[in-house]
């Protein structure tokens, strides 16, 4: 507790090394190295805010003669993008927490107790997360056709274009990294406590749901900023398993949007821009456990 | 069908969950069990219906011939017909195959060696560290489609910022168009978003080896590249493994962005498209598509089968 109050005190400024024409030198590839990444999004933004007419006139390199939101405003409307976000929301939540309600039920049950056959389940669910869909999705497609559903489910009929049937091979699929590194963190909880809680007579459920489960918050929410952005993101099931363009996520809607104004890449822009920006929101508020999420799935792996 | 003959095994870890080994389940009361068995099994019924079950539908359909629309009654089973067609007649096979290793070798190459050596910079005490990071790191939460769609301004041949920068604007080169530099103009906006994930992971590495390994080498008098090339980096193996994995399978999966740009044609043709042709496009040739799919099966298997071992053969030593 004191070291880290001294620290910023005095020691700091001690410790950092003097400004030497390497050092310069690194600051300097550093700060290109990030411009040129920042760049095609930096471009984006630019045309985002010019008007068709300007642009037209001038071109894309050119200095803007006025900056606008309009195109902003337009692809809002155009784009119909508040229908989106919510087929998306409708989508992306539901998945999010039972994805990471049953593989922590997996993790729990593979690192607390020891069965036969925990590490054949645990390689099946790496494995399974680890397939490129494309190996998956032509079955999957029929199959979905094949299941029922009551009407008040799915306008179908079937899992095929409803909202319920991309959630369910979100969870099926996601479900695979989650568990990984779950069960890994799980086992780095003391066996002790759970046998303790045990001996107290607590039930299997109580030592799941009171005991491991709060320990493991800081996964848990690096998990799930990790899986909201790829959830989000999914452009495939969503494109395969949902024939309706109305009910399209919106990440996948962005295919109607470019139909609808090939020629105006200004909206186009402002159409990506705002698409992206629940992702960049919640990479930019919780970068933290994003970098962890994806780094503990690597290194302990 | 194969639905059918795979449900057995998946209902088969609900039956004996409770096996009891050793000293630690001891005394799993009834509920207990139940309890337990749920827990475990309803997540391995979802898994396996939802992703195995249509792995080796993909298998079983590679044999046959079929439209997908009708019953299953229309099912003509032709043996590898399917391969045989795809190997000598069917033309964008081979082109798909190029281009998928094109893919992987770039992605291999290019992304790989940049984010390790950020991230052999970014590993020090470094004023504004945090900010260089989160910079190039930012790619990575955008998606594969919108990538498509942000670096088409870069490259759109009216005004785009590619060829105004180059000085092209009087002869514009057609990066998208030209199907002899259109791959190459995706895989520039891939390895975009590719670098900052590889930089992520190997300065998770970095960070995990232990200084002591390099003030020893320091102090046997190697250079501070030595160091590097002799003694970080097979340390890091674990992480060089996880690198080569993920690349390899995000190489596979490839689809978002070549779809988004011209639906996979016109020299963008990939493996996956061949896949998805099928269902959404105009082909609709069941049988084809899903010996693609196995082919794409087999060659992720390649890295999946060592990963597993490498990781979880591991984990029963200790």
């Amino acid at each position: 507790m004191t070291a880290t109050l001294e620290r910023p005190s005095v020691p700091v400024k001690n410790k950092r090394p003097p400004i030497t024409p390497a050092r310069a030198a690194l600051h300097v590839f550093l700060v290109l190295t990030c411009l040129v990444t920042l760049a095609p999004l930096l471009w984006a933004v630019y045309a985002s805010l010019r008007t068709y007419d300007d642009t037209s006139v001038n071109g894309y390199f050119s200095i803007a003669k006025s900056l606008t939101l309009d195109n902003f405003a337009k692809a809002w409307e155009i784009g119909n993008l508040p229908h989106f976000y919510w087929n998306t929301f409708l989508i992306t939540i539901p998945a999010l927490i039972i994805t990471l309600l049953l593989s922590s039920m997996v993790a729990f049950g593979v690192s607390r107790f020891s069965f036969k056959f925990n590490l054949l389940l645990l390689m099946v669910f790496t494995a399974g997360n680890l397939l490129p869909q494309q190996v998956i999705v032509t079955p999957l497609w029929r199959l979905y056709r094949l299941i029922e559903l009551p009407a008040w489910m799915s306008a179908s009929e079937s899992l095929i274009d409803s909202a319920l049937g991309v959630i369910l091979i979100h969870i099926a699929f996601q479900m695979g990294f989650c568990t990984f590194v779950l069960s890994n963190y799980m086992k780095t909880i003391p066996y002790e406590l759970t046998e303790a809680a045990r001996v107290d007579g607590a039930s299997v459920f109580r030592q799941y749901w009171q005991l491991t489960l709060p320990l493991c918050r800081p996964v848990l929410a690096a998990l799930a900023t990790l899986e909201f952005t790829w959830i989000y993101n999914d452009f495939l099931w969503a494109l395969v398993l949902i024939q309706d363009g109305d009910k399209m996520p919106v990440t996948s809607a962005l295919q109607n949007l470019r139909g609808t104004f090939f020629t105006d890449n200004n909206l186009i822009a402002a159409g990506s821009l705002l698409v992206a920006l629940p992702t960049l929101v919640v990479f930019f508020v919780l970068q933290r456990q994003f970098v962890g999420g994806l780094t503990l799935g690597s290194t302990k792996g | 069908m194969t639905a059918l003959q795979e449900k057995p095994k998946a209902v088969a870890p609900v039956g004996p969950p409770p096996r009891r080994r050793g000293k630690r389940a001891t005394a799993l009361a009834g509920t207990d069990k139940l309890v337990l068995g749920l827990m475990l099994g309803i997540p391995t019924i979802v898994h396996l219906m939802f992703v195995w079950v249509p792995t080796l539908g993909s298998i079983a359909l590679s044999f046959s011939r079929w439209n997908g629309i009708g019953g299953f009654e229309d099912i003509e089973w032709i043996g590898v017909g399917n391969y045989v067609e795809i190997f000598t007649e069917y033309p964008r096979f081979w082109p798909a195959v190029q281009h998928n290793l094109i893919w992987l070798a770039f992605l291999l190459v290019v992304p790989t060696c940049a984010g390790l050596l950020l991230a052999v910079l970014l590993d020090r005490e470094l004023k504004f560290s945090r900010i260089y990071q989160s910079a190039l790191y930012m790619p990575m939460v955008l998606s594969l489609a919108l990538i498509g769609f942000i670096w088409q301004l870069i490259y759109t041949p009216d005004g785009g910022l590619l060829n105004s920068l180059l000085g092209l604007s009087d002869n514009p080169v057609d990066w998208i168009g030209d199907s002899d530099i259109n791959l190459y103009a995706v895989l520039v906006a891939a390895a975009w978003r590719h670098t900052g994930y590889i930089m992520l992971l190997y300065l998770a590495g970095l960070k995990s080896v232990d200084p002591a390994l390099k003030e020893a080498a320091a102090l046997d008098g190697a250079s501070a590249t030595q160091t590097f090339f002799r003694v970080t980096f097979p340390v890091m193996k674990p992480v060089n493994i996880v690198v080569a994995v993920v690349t390899v399978i995000e190489a596979l999966r490839a689809f978002d962005i070549v779809y988004v740009i011209n639906k996979g044609r016109n020299g963008l043709e990939l493996l996956s498209v061949l896949v998805t042709d099928n269902i959404i496009g105009e082909a609709s040739r069941i049988g084809r598509g899903s010996a693609v799919a196995v082919i794409l099966l087999t060659i992720s298997l390649g890295v999946i089968i060592p990963y597993l071992y490498q990781t979880f053969s591991k984990e029963n030593r200790t």
